[in-house]
């Protein structure tokens, strides 16, 4: 994992100090970065991307968090839980489009308010989407990374036995959320660190929501960072590394900034434990932990909906809630283009969540056969690509791909995406591969079953659930997958992402619709998969039911 | 000059440093030898150790002789050690029948035969006509019978039992208890009964090893 990310650095690096032959670049020099600093829009393309990025993450964790203190063991934090697996998976482009059909000035929240709260007859002239302080971006970022963490969170809530801490705070007259900050959080944030920065480099860096959702006169860095990297002009290339490694420090300095945060936090913190104030707005808590848990919620699902609507919608004129016509005159349109890029996606999915899926397997399977206990330094090996931000690596990935040859073609594409596919498919899976009781193994073997008996005769079938949903996850994370495809596939290997996010400057929302929901389409289907093989396969076994 | 059992010869297991088993001892064919002991003072460990599943953690030395045959460093797998946990742990995604099918050795050839041979077995332990079912479905006495029965299909040379009665109800324990001595008796199989409960030692009848 570390070489393709290292490699990448480089990559960047190199041309950044002026170093890179093919375009007559030999020697070191800090050109790239005098044309960088002295750009006007450098200022404010830093500050947002670290604005947004530090927002969103805080705002993400605080939700999460709240939503946990005072809902964990209750009947709706269950509800919660069915629903984070399809969520998760809506590709972040599709509920970056939701939202921005919803939000817009002409979009469904307007539309149901007016004319009749609002006054207004025609869409009013307001900068909603795009807005500069990139506040939109901020909430498209937060719906798609609460879930996110939610899932991680339940992950390190089930290992730490956080039940028995909070009733113990509980038995000595804390209020429940005052218990579950005092007791639990600590814990848990300290498993949840890595993917919190995972969280932040992302939010700081992301292209395509930043495309759809963020402010535009200047961009984001990131996204400035893409127009230099497609620019005609070879030379500006220097330029775009120059950025992505600004880019970078600014991730390093952020988290930097982060965990001096953290640790005054946890200072105040431990004063207030010691402090044994037990009492606790728990009511207020509860009631705005799950408004806002229902707010994120139901953007994503009312967005997904408002596609739908969109892409069968013929005349909608406004104020009105629903379209006059219903029509499929959009996907009849767009079919035939759609197919060749489906079956394109799709490939590059399978690809790399079968060889993702492999890798796994192989690593799980062979730290079980040599007993290898991988402490936390091998978990941030997996974490790297996660963190490093992809515009940082990927930029100096292809910059050595184009100077190799082996840029611009669907392996390239299905390479990269194994990079990120396989720390989300490793992730997923670890915990259930892990948790299964030893025991089956050792009865197999004294029954006469060798090492690779056990695993394909008895632990993969007893695992195929959690295999299922893990191999979900991959596909659902190389469906979502823009700037890589983009960047690797040196803009002529179309997915649905690459395309749906394409459409977003020419603004037809039917179109986009369709390119949307075809691609969060594909991201559920594995989903369904996972939830109904096992299902079938297992019908008659009540033992497998629940594993 | 042949002789038929289980020998362990200077059998010591350490974890960091701390000796948890000792044990050298013989049991001779068709003898049952209990090893008593409170939980965590390393009898299950015992047991990982002779059918060579014991986790790395450890520091083992001694030998495991089955039958004049040095089994210490044969895999699992070779080593013809049928072992009964306290759970039956039953492959869930199998049938009863496809249990019994794991476990019955390789060598009777032909699905006609193999299917023949699970039926009786099936009717030995008295659960005629049970072969399509899913074991989860099974009463706890009836899953350690076809628990049993899958052992004792795949021809062990000795038999390993890991507490294997506590989870069931005193009626059924004596019932399961007679069935596992008599087989390993009737078979000729040297027993190793690890428990804590005195009632398992004195059925056995056997001779008894402290540990811890």
């Amino acid at each position: 994992m570390l070489g393709p990310v290292a490699a990448g650095v480089l990559g960047t690096l190199a041309p950044a100090f002026g170093y890179m032959p093919a375009l007559g670049g030999d020697g070191l020099t800090l050109n790239a970065f005098e044309m960088l600093f002295d750009w006007p829009g450098i200022t404010r393309a830093s500050t947002l991307s670290i604005t947004t990025g530090l927002a969103a993450t805080a705002l993400s964790l605080l939700l999460v968090a709240l939503i946990c203190a005072a809902w964990s063991g209750s009947r709706a934090f269950r509800i919660i839980e069915r629903m984070l697996s399809p969520l998760l998976s809506v590709p972040h482009a599709a509920a970056a489009f939701g939202l921005a059909f919803l939000i817009a000035p002409s979009g469904w929240i307007a539309r149901a308010t007016s004319p009749w709260l609002t006054g207004w007859d025609r869409p009013p002239d307001l900068l909603i989407l795009q807005d500069p302080y990139g506040l939109s971006l901020i909430a498209g970022l937060v719906v798609k990374e609460v879930p996110f963490l939610l899932l991680m969170t339940l992950a390190a809530l089930s290992q730490i036995r956080s039940q028995q801490a909070r009733d113990t705070a509980l038995a000595l007259g804390y209020s429940p959320v005052t218990a579950w900050f005092k007791t639990v959080f600590p814990r848990v944030y300290a498993q949840i660190r890595l993917p919190v920065f995972a969280v932040l480099a992302f939010s700081m860096t992301v292209v395509d929501v930043s495309l759809i959702l963020g402010p535009t006169t200047p961009t984001t860095l990131s996204v400035q960072i893409l127009k230099w990297m497609n620019d005609p002009d070879l030379s500006m290339r220097f330029l775009a590394s120059a950025a992505a490694v600004w880019q970078l420090m600014l991730v390093v300095g952020a988290l930097l900034l982060w965990r001096l945060v953290e640790s005054a936090v946890a200072r105040l913190g431990r004063r207030w434990v010691a402090s044994g104030a037990r009492g606790g707005a728990t009511r207020v808590v509860q009631t705005v932990s799950i408004a806002a848990a229902a707010l994120s919620a139901s953007a994503i699902v009312f967005g997904i909906f408002g596609l739908l609507v969109w892409s069968f919608a013929g005349f909608w004129s406004f104020p009105d809630l629903l379209p006059g016509v219903f029509t499929f005159k959009t996907w009849m349109r767009h079919a035939m283009n759609l197919w060749p890029i489906i079956i394109e996606t799709l490939l590059i999915a399978s690809v790399a969540t079968l060889v993702a899926m492999l890798l796994t397997l192989a690593c799980l399977e062979a730290e079980e056969r040599h007993g290898i206990r991988p402490g936390s330094r091998a978990l941030w090996l997996l974490y790297v690509p996660l963190i490093v931000p992809q515009i940082a690596f990927l930029t100096g990935l292809q910059t050595l791909a184009i100077f190799t040859g082996i840029d611009g073609n669907r392996s390239a594409v299905i390479a990269v995406h194994i990079i990120f596919v396989l720390p989300y498919v490793f992730l997923s899976l670890a915990d259930p591969f892990r948790a299964w009781d030893a025991r089956y193994g050792h009865v197999a073997r004294a029954l006469g079953a060798g090492c690779d008996g056990v695993l394909w005769r008895v632990r993969l079938p007893m695992l195929l659930r959690p295999i299922l949903t893990a191999a979900a996850v991959g596909f659902a994370v190389s469906i979502g997958q823009y700037l890589p495809t983009l960047l690797a596939g040196a803009g002529r290997v179309q997915t649905l992402t690459t395309e749906a996010v394409a459409l977003a400057s020419g603004g037809d929302r039917r179109v986009i619709s369709v390119y949307a929901l075809s691609q969060t389409a594909l991201a559920l289907l594995p989903f369904a998969f996972a939830l109904f093989i096992p299902a079938i396969v297992w019908r008659n076994r009540k033992g497998l039911r629940h594993a | 000059m042949p002789d038929p059992g289980l020998t362990l010869d200077g059998v010591v297991i350490q974890r960091d440093g701390r000796v948890l088993v000792d044990i050298s001892d013989h049991v001779a064919a068709g003898e049952v030898l209990t090893v008593m002991g409170p939980s965590g003072s390393g009898k299950s460990t015992l047991l990982s150790y002779i059918i060579g599943t014991l986790d790395g953690g450890f520091d083992a030395q001694g030998r495991v002789v089955l039958n004049d045959t040095d089994i210490t460093d044969l895999a699992p797998e070779q080593r013809h050690v049928g072992i009964l946990f306290q759970d039956e742990l039953l492959f869930p995604h199998l049938s009863v029948g496809e249990n019994l099918a794991f476990g019955l050795r390789a060598s009777v050839k032909g699905r006609v035969a193999r299917r023949q041979q699970i039926d009786t077995a099936l009717e030995d332990i008295g659960l005629p006509g049970f072969a399509d079912r899913d074991p989860e479905t099974l009463s706890g006495g009836q899953k350690a019978r076809v628990a049993l029965m899958r052992m004792l299909l795949s021809g062990p040379k000795a038999l390993l039992l890991d507490e294997p009665f506590s989870r069931l109800d005193t009626e059924r324990r004596d019932q399961i208890r007679a069935l596992v001595f008599d087989q390993a008796r009737a078979k000729g199989l040297p027993v190793l009964l690890v428990t804590h409960d005195h009632a398992d030692a004195d059925a056995a009848g056997g001779r008894v090893h402290r540990l811890g």
